[in-house]
C-alpha cells in the first residue's frame, strides 16, 4: 500500500468521509437502477404498443398497400427464418472450426494472429460487412439476394462462435485428451469425438446466442437482402426480413404501419429474450 | 515472410524473376504454415490442415474486407484525394463529397454516449461486483445484459416514437430556455438529432462497458481490498484505492471498446439522427454519422461516384474502429499482464 493512501484517510474528518461514502454508494445504486429502469421502459413500450398490432392476420398475411386495413408480416417472419438458417449453416461450421483451431492448436505461431483477427472481425461494424458483401456478391450477380444477406449474417456469426467455442473447449480437462491419445486414438478423432462432442452443450449455447444476435441485425441486410413485399424465397431474389421490415415501417409516415412495426418489434424482442433466458437457465442448471 | 523460392531438387534458394515470386511467395507461405506437419498420420495431417485453413481464413477475410473496401472506394479516392477527409460538402446531387460532416456527427454522438455511459457503466460494474448481495447481483447483471440483447432496430423504434417526442416537447425546450446562450444548446428543438442519438447510444454501450469492467474488477485479488479495509477505509475509499486505481488501464480499455461499438452502431442512430449532413454546433440539431449515411444512401445511390464515396466512408469507419479496438486490446492486455506479474 502506498504511503499517500494511508495519509489520505487521516487527512479528512470522519463525518466528511462517511457522508462522501454514502453519497457515492447511493449514486452507484442509482446507476444500476437507471439502466434497469431504461430496460423496463423500452420493454414496456414495446409490449404496450406491440400487443394491439398482434393478430392472426399479422402472422399469416402478406403486407397490404398503404391505406388498406390489416395485412401482416408473414413473409418477413419466414424470410428471417430462412436468412438465419442459411447464415447459421455457414457461420456455425466456420466458427466452430476456427474455435477448434484456436483451442487445440492455439500455441502455434499463427494462432495468436488468428485470435487477434477474430477479435478485430468481431469489432468491424456490421454495416461495413454489408458494404463488403455488396461489393463481392450483389454487384457481380447484379441483384440483391437472399444469398448475399445470408453470407453477411454468417460472417457476423463467425467471431462470436469461434470465441465461445475456444473458451468452452479449453475448459475440457487436458487429461481427457491425454487419455484418448494414450489409447492410440488419432488426434483428430480425439478432438472430434472426445473434446468437441463432450462440449456440444456448451457450444450449442454459444451458437444459440449468436443466432439470437444475428436475428435482430438490420444494417447488413439493408443492401444485401433488401426487402420484398411478396412470398419470395429463392436464393437469388431479394427477401423480406423482420428487422428490415420493422425499420421500413418505422420510418414511414403511416400510422397503421407504425402499429405493425411495434408488433414486429414485440415478436423480435420476445424471441431474443426467450432465447437468452432459456440458455441462461440451462447454463445455471448445468453448473450446479 | 520468405521472399525466396526453393529449388525442388537441390533445396537451395533460387532467385525468381520479379513477376512470379509474388505467387511463389504465397505458395511457400501456404506450404510452410498450412501444410507443414512432419511425421503425422494422414488423418491428423488433414485435420491440422483444415483447422489451419479455418484459422487462416479469418485473417484472409479481414484482409479481403480491407482490399474490397479500398477497391470499391477507388473512384472517390482518385477524384477527391485526401480532401475527402476534411471538406464539409456532402451533396449527392452535385456529386461533391466531403466526409467531414459525417465524421463530425459520428464523433460527437459517440463521445456524448461515452461521457454518459462511461461513469454509469463503471458505476454498475462497481455495484455488481463490490456492493450488491449475490442474488441481487445475479438478477441485475442478467437484466443489464438483456439491455445488450435488444436489437438495435428496436432501440431505434423506441427512439423515434418515445424518446424523440419527449425530448422535443419537454426536455429540449427547457434546456434551450435556460442554457440556450451556450452554442451547444441553441436552436430549435427537433427532438431527433445528435442529442437523442447520443442518449440511445449510451443506453446501448452501458452493458458493454459494465460487463468488461466487471470482469476486470474480478481479477483484483481480495487481499487488496482487505488491506484497504484494515487501514480503516470506508467502503468507497476501499473501492477507490484497491479496485479503481489498480484497474485504471483496464477501465480505459473497456471505455475504448464501448466507444468502438458506438462508432459503428448503425440502425438506432440512423432512425433518430435526423439525416442532415451538416456541421452544426448545437447538440439538438440533426446530423448524419458515418454508419447512418451508408445505411440511408447506399441502396439508393445511383451514380458510381456516390457509391464510391459511401464505400470510402465505410473504409474510414473500418479504419477508425480498427484503431480504437487495437488500442483497447493493448490496454486490457497490459492490465492482464501487470496483474499476473
Amino acid at each position: 500500500m502506498k504511503k499517500s493512501a494511508l495519509f489520505q484517510f487521516a487527512e479528512r474528518k470522519y463525518p466528511y468521509r462517511k457522508l462522501k461514502n454514502v453519497l457515492i454508494l447511493s449514486t452507484l445504486y442509482l446507476s444500476a437502477m437507471l439502466a434497469v429502469t431504461f430496460l423496463g421502459a423500452v420493454f414496456a413500450y414495446v409490449v404496450m404498443r406491440g400487443v394491439p398490432g398482434l393478430s392472426l392476420s399479422f402472422l399469416t398475411e402478406l403486407p397490404k398497400p398503404v391505406g388498406e386495413e390489416g395485412g401482416g408480416m408473414a413473409n418477413a417472419l419466414l424470410g428471417s427464418l430462412e436468412l438465419v438458417f442459411l447464415a447459421s449453416s455457414l457461420g456455425i461450421v466456420w466458427g466452430v472450426m476456427v474455435g477448434v483451431y484456436l483451442s487445440e492448436f492455439g500455441r502455434e505461431k499463427m494462432a495468436s494472429s488468428v485470435r487477434f483477427a477474430t477479435e478485430l472481425l468481431n469489432s468491424v461494424p456490421s454495416i461495413v460487412i454489408g458494404v463488403f458483401v455488396y461489393v463481392i456478391l450483389v454487384k457481380p450477380l447484379k441483384t440483391f439476394s437472399t444469398l448475399a444477406g445470408a453470407v453477411a449474417l454468417g460472417v457476423l456469426m463467425v467471431p462470436t462462435i469461434a470465441r465461445t467455442t475456444e473458451e468452452i473447449l479449453k475448459m475440457m480437462p487436458v487429461h481427457f485428451r491425454e487419455a484418448g491419445l494414450a489409447l492410440g486414438i488419432p488426434r483428430w478423432k480425439v478432438i472430434l469425438k472426445v473434446v468437441v462432442r463432450g462440449s456440444i452443450p456448451g457450444i450449442t449455447t454459444g451458437v444459440i446466442l449468436a443466432v439470437a444476435r444475428v436475428a435482430g441485425e438490420t444494417a447488413p441486410l439493408l443492401f444485401t437482402a433488401l426487402n420484398n413485399r411478396f412470398w419470395q424465397f429463392g436464393l437469388f431474389e431479394p427477401i423480406a426480413s423482420l428487422p428490415v421490415q420493422i425499420y421500413t415501417y418505422a420510418i414511414s409516415p403511416f400510422e397503421e404501419w407504425h402499429t405493425q412495426a411495434w408488433a414486429g418489434a414485440l415478436i423480435l424482442v420476445l424471441f431474443v429474450f426467450a432465447i437468452n433466458l432459456c440458455t441462461r437457465v440451462l447454463l445455471a442448471k448445468r453448473s450446479q | 515472410m520468405n521472399l525466396l523460392q526453393y529449388s525442388p531438387r537441390t533445396h537451395t534458394p533460387i532467385a525468381i524473376p520479379q513477376t512470379t515470386w509474388r505467387i511463389g511467395n504465397l505458395a511457400t507461405f501456404i506450404r510452410k504454415h498450412l501444410l507443414q506437419s512432419p511425421g503425422m498420420r494422414f488423418g491428423d495431417k488433414f485435420f491440422l490442415f483444415l483447422a489451419r485453413l479455418a484459422g487462416f481464413s479469418v485473417i484472409l477475410l479481414l484482409a479481403l474486407i480491407l482490399v474490397y473496401l479500398v477497391y470499391a472506394s477507388l473512384p472517390a479516392i482518385q477524384k477527391f484525394g485526401v480532401s475527402f477527409l476534411y471538406t464539409s460538402t456532402w451533396d449527392p446531387v452535385r456529386e461533391v463529397f466531403g466526409a467531414l460532416p459525417v465524421i463530425y456527427g459520428t464523433l460527437v454522438t459517440s463521445f456524448l454516449a461515452l461521457f454518459i455511459a462511461g461513469p454509469i457503466g463503471v458505476g454498475i460494474a462497481l455495484f455488481l461486483n463490490e456492493l450488491a448481495p449475490k442474488r441481487v447481483a445475479i438478477v441485475a447483471g442478467f437484466l443489464i445484459e438483456m439491455l445488450a440483447a435488444i436489437p438495435s432496430v428496436v432501440f431505434g423504434l423506441w427512439g423515434i416514437f418515445v424518446l424523440a417526442p419527449f425530448l422535443r416537447e419537454s426536455f429540449q425546450p427547457w434546456m434551450i430556455d435556460t442554457l440556450g446562450f451556450i452554442p451547444l444548446f441553441e436552436g430549435p428543438a427537433y427532438g431527433v438529432g445528435k442529442f437523442a442519438s447520443g442518449l440511445i447510444l449510451a443506453l446501448m454501450i452501458i452493458p458493454t462497458i459494465s460487463s468488461i469492467t466487471k470482469e476486470i474488477f474480478k481479477t483484483i485479488p481480495a487481499h487488496q481490498r482487505e488491506a484497504a479495509i484494515a487501514l480503516g477505509g470506508t467502503r468507497w475509499e476501499v473501492m477507490k484505492i484497491s479496485v479503481l486505481k489498480a484497474s485504471r488501464s483496464g477501465i480505459f480499455g473497456a471505455l475504448f471498446l464501448g466507444l468502438g461499438r458506438a462508432l459503428g452502431e448503425t440502425m438506432a442512430v440512423t432512425m433518430v439522427i435526423g439525416n442532415r449532413a451538416q456541421i452544426m454546433p448545437s447538440l439538438f440539431s440533426p446530423a448524419q454519422t458515418m454508419a447512418s449515411v451508408i445505411a440511408n444512401e447506399y441502396a439508393e445511390a445511383t451514380s458510381d461516384i456516390h457509391m464510391a464515396a459511401l464505400a470510402e466512408v465505410g473504409l474510414v469507419l473500418f479504419g477508425v474502429t480498427f484503431l480504437i479496438n487495437f488500442a483497447a486490446r493493448i490496454l486490457i492486455h497490459r492490465m492482464g499482464r501487470s496483474q499476473n506479474a
